[in-house]
């Protein structure tokens, strides 16, 4: 965790151009991989049908197809829009997307940021997409984007909060608030003190990671919880007035938070990049071997894989919630759980 | 500038590299897409019908109290972030206070329960 391996005699600049080539590509890869190997292929299964099949063997090069296609649509703001506002709307959200994938730790020396209160600054950008939704919804100067942008403020700020609370839960285990260290502690601790596969908070934290997913899910305006775009009631919610590819740029920016907010999701509660410590017999940070630098990222991969592919699964399972539905169940069932689930942490944290 | 800052600079070239990367698509678009506007493409969407009335119409913010709300448990969430990360220092001691300083804010979430505000209106 000490000096960068891969920038450490590099100059500023380039070490900062490394960093963000490296943030645009775990962007846009988990992007990518989710929308063609869920959203068209698991979701054509699981409707018994066969998805895209024509661009390449098995469909497999039908995402540059689409993104080919949008190119080439005209943009249009309506004549009422506050257009600059409307302009700016779908970079505001992308941008917050970009923001995130900056906090998330992918080896011993692969990380774009390594702040002290990383989990501080996750929580706080992750909330910036929220103002891009509204001013989208405000701007389109459109009935049902009004409609929308105001559920998804609503639901946004609802599921905040049990996000927040649930991530408390790890701080207290870890005693940190960075994601480097969080990643050591699950990886280089140990249950009832056997070491062989470290203490991931999953296992121990389990209340709290079914509440994280939980809000993840409603953040992402992912099915359950799709109220803000709820396409039989409100044509298509905050994104009625978009076209070409200013609509793509949303529909980019939410698949690319699914991936970032399973990033983030695997390091705080799966163990992150790492493998067991006591594997190779690391004791400390400095002791990790270089290669991990390169498995590290791979592992994080098939984690994010792996809980991406539960939140699309819910999402293609469950019918919408509705509206009241929603905030009773984040207000009367998940804070309250949450904070009881922190109690009970410092409690035993507190006792062993 | 200092080294804390420093670090937060990487911040600012991610969010610049967000807006590049779709400044630049968005200008390939411009030379592919086409651009015809007329009137009726120019409307607001509304169903296929002519849009009545404005679009910043009046409607219910029935979550206002919410937001009320959150705003309290959020300030009470920041507080015990830097609790979380020392429990293991305060341990009996600051255990106590985290559950009295908790206990308040969940009488209080009781409340407005009570009081019916966390219902649909």
């Amino acid at each position: 965790m000490s000096a960068s391996l891969l920038a450490a005699d590099l100059p500023y600049w380039a070490q900062a151009l490394l960093r963000v080539l490296g943030g645009v590509v775990a962007v846009l890869l988990p992007a990518g991989t989710i929308v063609y190997v869920f959203l068209f292929k698991m979701m054509s299964f699981m409707q018994s049908r066969l998805g895209p099949m024509e661009a390449g063997p098995y469909g497999s090069l039908q995402l540059f197809a689409e993104v080919g296609k949008w190119l080439q649509k005209e943009d249009i703001t309506p004549e009422r829009a506050d257009r600059f506002i409307f302009k700016i709307a779908p970079l505001v959200v992308l941008a917050s997307t970009f923001l995130l994938v900056a906090v998330v730790p992918f080896g011993p020396d692969a990380w774009f940021t390594d702040f002290e209160a990383g989990v501080f600054y996750m929580l706080a950008v992750s909330s910036v997409s929220v103002l891009g939704i509204l001013i989208a919804g405000w701007a389109s100067a459109n009935k049902y984007s009004l409609l929308g942008g105001l559920r998804a403020a609503g639901q946004l700020i609802a599921y905040e909060l049990p996000m927040v609370l649930a991530v408390i839960g790890v701080i207290i285990q870890a005693g940190t608030m960075n994601l480097q260290n969080i990643v050591f502690a699950q990886n280089a601790g140990s249950m009832f003190g056997w070491d062989g596969l470290g203490n991931p908070f999953i296992l121990t934290q389990f209340v709290g990671f079914i509440i994280f997913m939980i809000a993840v899910q409603a953040e992402l305006t992912q099915t359950p919880f799709d109220m803000p775009i709820a396409e039989s009631e409100l044509v298509s919610g905050y994104m009625t007035e978009y076209s070409g590819f200013r609509f793509l740029t949303f529909f980019i920016a939410e698949f690319a938070t699914a991936g970032v907010f399973s990033l983030i999701a695997s390091v705080l509660f799966l163990g992150g990049w790492g493998i067991p410590f006591a594997w190779f017999g690391w004791d400390t940070m400095d002791d990790v071997d270089g290669w991990m630098n390169v498995v590290g990222p791979l592992i994080m991969v098939t984690k994010m894989m792996l809980l991406s592919f539960v939140i699309m699964w819910v999402r293609f399972s469950y019918p919408r919630f509705r509206e009241d539905q929603l905030q009773r169940f984040a207000w009367k069932v998940l804070v309250p759980v949450s904070l009881v689930n922190i109690m009970i942490t410092a409690i035993l944290k507190v006792a062993f | 500038m200092s080294e804390f800052l420093r670090s937060y600079l990487i911040v600012f070239w991610f969010g610049l590299t967000a807006l590049l990367l779709a400044s630049l698509l968005l200008g390939i678009s411009v030379l592919v897409r086409p651009d015809k506007p007329n009137r009726e493409k120019l409307l607001t969407y509304e169903s296929g019908v002519d849009p009545v009335g404005e679009g910043w119409s009046q409607s219910q913010i029935r979550y206002y109290v919410f937001a009320l709300l959150f705003v309290i448990f959020d300030v009470e969430a920041v507080f015990i972030f830097p609790w979380a990360t020392q429990l293991e220092r305060y341990a009996g001691f600051g255990l106590v206070e985290m559950g009295v300083f908790v206990g308040v804010l969940l009488l209080g979430l009781v409340y407005a329960w009570r009081k019916g505000v966390l219902r649909w209106v």
